[in-house]
């Protein structure tokens, strides 16, 4: 199945690979999209949640009385009735981590600031927001902890006494063989440890969702923003008693996800509980500080003990590695980033012995979701790191040192050593690419220029290389959890011709601002012969009305490859139904029919063709005008699904096809330091981006900048910080988040290359979520500009202050880095 | 809860039409203008006053309707998204631009990204790209990245819209 296939039947010009406006801006730019606050239900109410203000506590009385009691007030709900109603939600995680007990509401303790506690049902936003500050709550205070290795500590007080420890999951992967590496190795550079830090794409919408159980049918519709809708509603299902059929999720517009909304569902079920209990419909519209405060953030880690065995030349062998990542108090998706970034064990390099010991640690912090570029950014970016700091350290230049260990673009497709396949690609051609936009030799001049002359200001140059891969195999599911009956992978789309012939399409994606709709009538416009104006895409997702399988939806750079993919071959259903109808009405056989402009004809004769109206006609409302094998032949309402071809991982060397397409970064940035207050300037931002065959140009740099944004941003900016006596979160508003600006974030340039990937339907990548690519750029250009001997960076966040810490580094002050030659 | 104590009448102007509402002396600029009137076009992206998301001009003036009371309206005139392009009208040329750029994404910034570009333009039709961006720096978009926003500006004002990219070049 291939675009290309279609050409011969279709005659239409082919808009894949331009830069076709997108269909969904006139609402978004007249105000008329709909977003989950903007629908509105007769009697419905407001929920507010009581939440914890505390970082760890348990739960005393509970007194709703006050809040009841007041005029307007329509229901309370506390975690004792939830728990009372509910199961708690399934877990990924094997033993012990599986015992964990989540519920929609806290029960028994508190383990977050920000948990929700009662929820408060009333009027007006106002009432409810009065209602719940009447909700009397006693707590018992318990140490919190809050660092991720301290957690780890016999004497750390315990999250979940279910479990017993604050891990959540532990396993050590390892290819290859790293212990010879380490004792055959020329040179074996060690860095004690390297911090990616917290923070979150806090996409602009906050979460929000208007809940509705149907006494009569009783049937619960969720208008929210959740964008994995059936992920959502297999969580919710076990845990409040309802089925699947049951659970009716709608979207249209959503205010951009980035990943942190597939991890709403607590609170959706806590609405759901809400709105049965109460007999009403339920809006949810969560405030930012709730949300930066407790939806979900992105997944801090911390590497220690890092080992790497490099030979003379600069060939890297691999690395050794100890990892911690911190989830929060709760796991929700986790731990699926505990496998997932060994979708890109060896980064954008030709390692080949590699072993990490991961570790999933509990903390009194705000749960994970998976933030854009999930679990694979922060192993790209310490991979990143350790080239960066090995070519420092051994005097070998960062340019030539990444080439030499790329894969060349003779090697695709690049097998990794734990059975992943790198698809199609060529780094050492993009970096080519990115240092001549950015004129990186001018930039070295102007480096050297100021070093001589001083003047208080720095140069430093850096490059960040990164994947973002793309369409995941669910099997890998089970390299964490033996026994989840996971894999695969799969998006469904339903193309039909409407009753007057309209071309109408719905996705399983839920989208979020990727311009699904757009880009799937290019795609649908070309099997079928028409105009992407002329093919309606329905707006969102509806389970009553859209095709869909479990792992529907729009996360994990998929949709170009499986939403586009279903597209395709439900149009080519739909393309041949009409060709066969046609050739019955004209007298021809399918193979003599073409579509053109909405019209079936047969080739080569003006005379005889039929619009799609007629085809229309003699389905829906002349069906005995057709032979009965021809009739009973076609529906016109073609349903296809979507499935990569994958294999079931090997549970016991962890290795498998993990994801089908890699997507590639390489960014190459310059930045100016100022010596005396460690304020970054970034003078240039260069944006390389490879991902295949690309649909729509102007979409996919719209990503590319996206990405960048959110990268650039949290290197900077933006940073989750928790008092480590209290466990308070000190950013706890967008003010003190500091999501990054116009004037924070540069006008940067970007360039590409295309590489088809072999394995996709198209030759398309699944790209958008980057691969946080700025975070190792900035890293390695602060680390330029400290130079050889200087300090060493090693967190991904370095605000101003922390720059100038670095500036200040002593000499004699001992380093994280050593180096051991033989 | 319509406790008259609290409860003022409040007369306004919004997109021509007027308005006469109760309102609670709390309600916000915004919740008014979203749950009262059910003008959807204008968004909340946060409860610090620096999103931007909910800009409106307030008698031609750029503000956030979530920094200001619906009782301090009174007697205003106001312009939300909605008035860009009346119903069933062809995007204004500043709408046409972000459609253009690809200044849009998730839609969320984008009804307080117009009303701050069109209260530029206003004022000064023909802003050089730092203005721009400076202007720009209090309504927050997480999905663009800023740089196709910038270029729709430069395109409503008749630039050449890959100027600001090649001044960074330059640089
Ligand atoms: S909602 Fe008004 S500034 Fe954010
Ligand atoms: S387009 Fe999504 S916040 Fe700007």
């Amino acid at each position: 199945m291939s675009v290309q296939d279609a050409a011969a039947p279709t005659k239409a010009a082919s808009t894949i690979g331009t830069p076709v406006r997108r269909v969904e801006d006139k609402r978004l730019l007249q105000g008329q999209g709909t977003f989950s606050d903007d629908v509105w239900m007769k009697r419905m109410g407001y929920v507010h949640f009581v939440r914890s203000p505390h970082a760890h506590a348990r739960i005393g009385d509970i007194d709703v009385a006050r809040a009841e009691a007041m005029e307007g007030v329509y229901a309370t709900l506390t975690g004792a009735e939830v728990e009372a109603m509910t199961e708690p939600f399934m877990q990924i995680a094997p033993e012990p981590g599986s015992r964990m007990e989540d519920y929609a509401l806290a029960v028994g303790k508190v383990r977050f600031v920000g948990e929700p506690v009662v929820a408060v049902l009333a009027e007006t936003r106002a009432l409810a927001r009065d209602a719940a500050e009447a909700v009397e709550v006693e707590y018992e205070l318990l140490e919190a902890v809050v660092d991720s290795l301290a957690t780890l500590s016999p004497t750390a007080p315990v999250l979940h006494e279910t479990i017993g420890k604050n891990i959540g999951y532990q396993d050590t992967y390892a290819w290859g063989d790293i212990d010879w590496a380490l004792e055959h190795a020329d040179h074996v550079v060690s860095i004690d440890k390297l911090h990616f830090h917290r923070f979150s794409s806090t996409p602009l919408e906050c979460n929000a969702a208007v809940v509705n159980w149907d006494r009569g049918t009783d049937v619960i519709e969720v208008r929210s923003n959740n964008q994995m809708p059936q992920f959502a509603a297999m969580f919710i299902s076990p845990a409040i008693g309802m089925p699947t059929s049951k659970l009716h999720f709608v979207s249209q517009d959503i205010g951009g996800a980035f990943g942190l909304k597939i991890t709403s569902y607590p609170t959706i079920a806590a609405c759901m509980l809400l709105s049965r209990k109460a007999g009403r419909p339920v809006k949810w519209t969560e405030y930012r500080s709730e949300a930066v405060t407790a939806s979900a953030h992105g997944n801090e880690r911390t590497f220690t003990d890092i080992k790497v065995p490099v030979m003379a030349d600069g060939t890297i062998l691999g690395f050794d590695v100890k990892a911690y990542d911190d989830a929060g108090a709760f796991m929700r998706y986790e731990p699926l980033g505990g496998v997932i970034w060994s979708q890109v064990a060896p980064g954008c390099y030709r390692l080949k012995h590699l072993r990490v010991e991961y570790t999933q640690v509990l903390t009194n912090k705000c749960p994970c979701g998976p933030n854009r570029g999930y679990s694979r950014l922060q192993h790209l970016w310490m991979i990143e790191r350790i080239v960066d700091i090995v070519a420092h350290e051994l005097g070998f230049d960062p340019v030539e040192l990444r080439k030499k260990n790329y894969p060349q673009a003779d090697e695709y497709p690049y097998e990794t050593p734990n059975g992943c396949f790198y698809d199609s690609g060529d780094l050492p051609r993009m970096l080519d690419l990115g240092l001549e936009l950015a004129d990186y030799d001018g930039w070295r001049t102007r480096q050297a220029e100021l070093k001589e002359s001083g003047g208080g200001k720095r140069i430093g140059i850096g490059i960040g290389s990164t994947l973002d891969s793309g369409t995941n195999n669910f099997g890998q599911a089970r390299l964490v959890n033996e026994h989840l009956p996971f894999s695969g992978n799969g998006e469904a789309a339903h193309v039909k011709l409407d009753l007057y012939g309209e071309i109408a399409v719905n996705l399983g994606s839920s989208p979020q601002g990727q311009g699904h709709e757009t880009t799937a009538a290019q795609t649908v416009g070309e099997i079928l012969g028409v105009a992407p104006t002329d093919i309606h895409v329905k707006a969102g997702y509806d389970t009553a009305s859209h095709a869909y399988v479990g792992f529907s939806g729009t996360y994990a750079s998929q949709f170009a490859v499986t939403g586009l993919g279903a597209a395709i071959g439900a149009a080519e259903k739909l393309r041949d139904e009409i060709r066969l109808v046609a050739a019955t009405a004209l007298g021809a056989t399918p193979d003599e029919i073409e579509l053109a402009d909405g019209v079936a004809g047969v080739r080569g004769d003006e005379e005889r063709a039929i619009p799609f109206i007629g085809i229309a006609n003699l389905v829906y409302t002349n069906v005995a005008a057709l032979p009965p094998e021809v009739a009973d032949a076609v529906s016109l309402n073609c349903r296809y699904v979507y499935r990569p071809p994958f294999e079931i991982p090997d549970i016991e060397t962890k290795t498998g096809e993990l994801t089908l397409t890699y997507a590639a970064q390489i960014h190459v940035a310059v930045v100016e330091i100022d010596e005396e207050t460690g304020h970054t300037e970034i003078l240039k931002y260069v944006a390389i981006d490879e991902c295949g065959r690309r649909i729509n140009p102007q979409i996919v740099e719209g990503q590319v900048h996206g990405a960048a944004a959110h990268g650039i941003g949290a290197a900077l900016h933006e940073s989750f910080v928790y008092d480590e006596e209290s466990g308070q979160l000190l950013s706890g508003n967008f003010y003190d988040y500091h999501a990054a600006t116009a004037v924070d974030v540069p006008l940067l340039l970007t360039g590409e290359i295309e590489c088809p990937s072999p394995r996709s339907p198209n030759g398309a990548k699944g790209m958008g979520e980057g691969g946080g690519a700025p975070l190792s750029t900035l890293c390695a250009a602060f680390q330029d500009a400290l130079g050889a001997g200087g300090a060493v960076v090693t967190d991904t966040h370095n605000p101003s202050e922390r720059v100038w810490r670095l500036l200040r580094e002593r000499s004699d002050a001992p380093r994280p880095v050593e180096v051991v030659s033989r | 809860m319509n406790d008259p104590e609290t409860t003022h009448l409040v007369e306004v102007q919004i997109n021509g039409e007027r308005y006469e509402r109760a309102v609670q002396a709390r309600e916000l600029l915004v919740h008014f203008i979203r749950d009262t009137l059910a003008l959807k076009g204008t968004h909340i992206g946060c409860d610090t006053g620096n999103c931007g998301a909910c800009t409106v001009l307030v008698d031609g003036q750029p503000m956030k309707s979530c920094m200001m009371l619906a009782v301090q309206a009174d007697g205003l005139s106001l312009e939300t998204v909605e008035s860009l392009s009346p119903a069933g009208e062809e995007l204004s040329d500043l709408q046409k631009a972000f459609n253009d750029q690809h200044a849009v994404q998730c839609g969320w910034c984008t009804p307080g990204m117009l009303m701050q570009a069109k209260a530029l333009l206003e004022r000064d039709p023909d802003p050089d790209v730092e203005t721009i961006r400076r202007t720009l720096k209090g309504n927050i978009c997480r999905c663009t990245g800023y740089v196709n926003i910038v270029r729709a500006v430069q395109q409503a004002a008749g630039q050449d819209v890959s100027a600001g990219i090649q001044q960074e070049a330059r640089a």
